[in-house]
């Protein structure tokens, strides 16, 4: 059988060091998007934490238990990253490879932040999360921890991401 | 201009898609007449004051708002979403 080499998304692109902010690529494991059918929302969530120790979380925030991770990521829609959800009663759909997913941490990230998505991510506590944009990318930017983030988008749009953050990096740094 | 997700918080108008009045939600019956449809359709009162419309979180949540505000002030006095 031929063996095929899997390249991820941000391939020959990261990490990167720019300043006292680096950017590089998070290996995240199996992605699943799952949304509960109507009048599910509750069996699901507590399915979830029992199976997973995660309950579906509330708007703009995550869920998370050893390698579990869940994070909500639209009206009535989390992804559960790290392990395949075992759950009845909701849609799954697995997308382990239709995201690029990358971390920004150093001092200043916020200022890079700031230059390239409309969010205050100075308002977000750590294990919030939001969706919404980086450029003209449409993200969920998740806060995990003083000075770092994560952001997934669409794998299509990897390089992309990566261009307008180190252009933003690089901004910043020329400010000294 | 920002508008308050009912589900996000307070965003930037850049996140969201403009699609017209909120009178596409009232929908007439398939047998209301062409007079029914053809006002559905086309016609608008473009009014100046307090207006009722459509907003697409395209950037963010998914959701449909219905956004009520004020086209003379530029104030947006509430914002709900479509889906029940």
């Amino acid at each position: 059988m031929v063996n095929l080499i899997a390249k991820t998304p941000c391939h020959g692109l990261l990490p990167i060091t720019i300043g006292t902010v680096t950017l590089s690529e998070v290996a995240t494991g199996p992605i699943t998007s799952v949304s509960p059918f109507t009048g599910q929302e509750k069996s699901v969530s507590d399915a979830l934490k029992a199976n997973h120790g995660t309950a579906f979380p509330a708007p703009n925030r995550t869920t998370s238990k050893n390698t579990a991770r869940l994070i909500w990521s639209g009206r009535g829609q989390a992804l559960m990253l790290g392990v395949i959800p075992d759950v009845k009663g909701a849609a799954l759909t697995d997308q382990s490879d239709a995201w690029t997913h990358v971390e920004i941490a150093g001092t200043g990230v916020a200022d890079v932040l700031a230059r390239v998505t409309p969010v205050d991510t100075r308002a977000m506590k750590r294990g919030h999360s939001a969706r919404t944009l980086v450029q003209h990318v449409s993200v969920v930017l998740i806060r995990t921890g003083n000075d770092r983030f994560e952001i997934m988008a669409m794998r299509s749009m990897a390089k992309t991401l990566v261009h307008d953050l180190e252009r933003a990096m690089t901004g910043l740094a020329a400010r000294g | 201009m920002r508008l308050t997700c009912p589900l996000c918080g307070d965003r930037d108008r850049r996140e969201f898609y403009y699609q017209g009045e909120a009178v596409m939600l009232e929908r007439p019956a398939p047998d209301a007449g062409a007079e029914a449809w053809d006002a559905y359709l086309h016609l608008r009162d473009n009014a100046a004051g307090e207006t009722q419309d459509l907003w697409f979180h395209e950037a963010g949540c998914g959701s449909w708002l219905k956004v009520t505000r004020n086209t003379v002030t530029h104030e947006v006095i509430q914002t709900e979403l479509v889906a029940k």
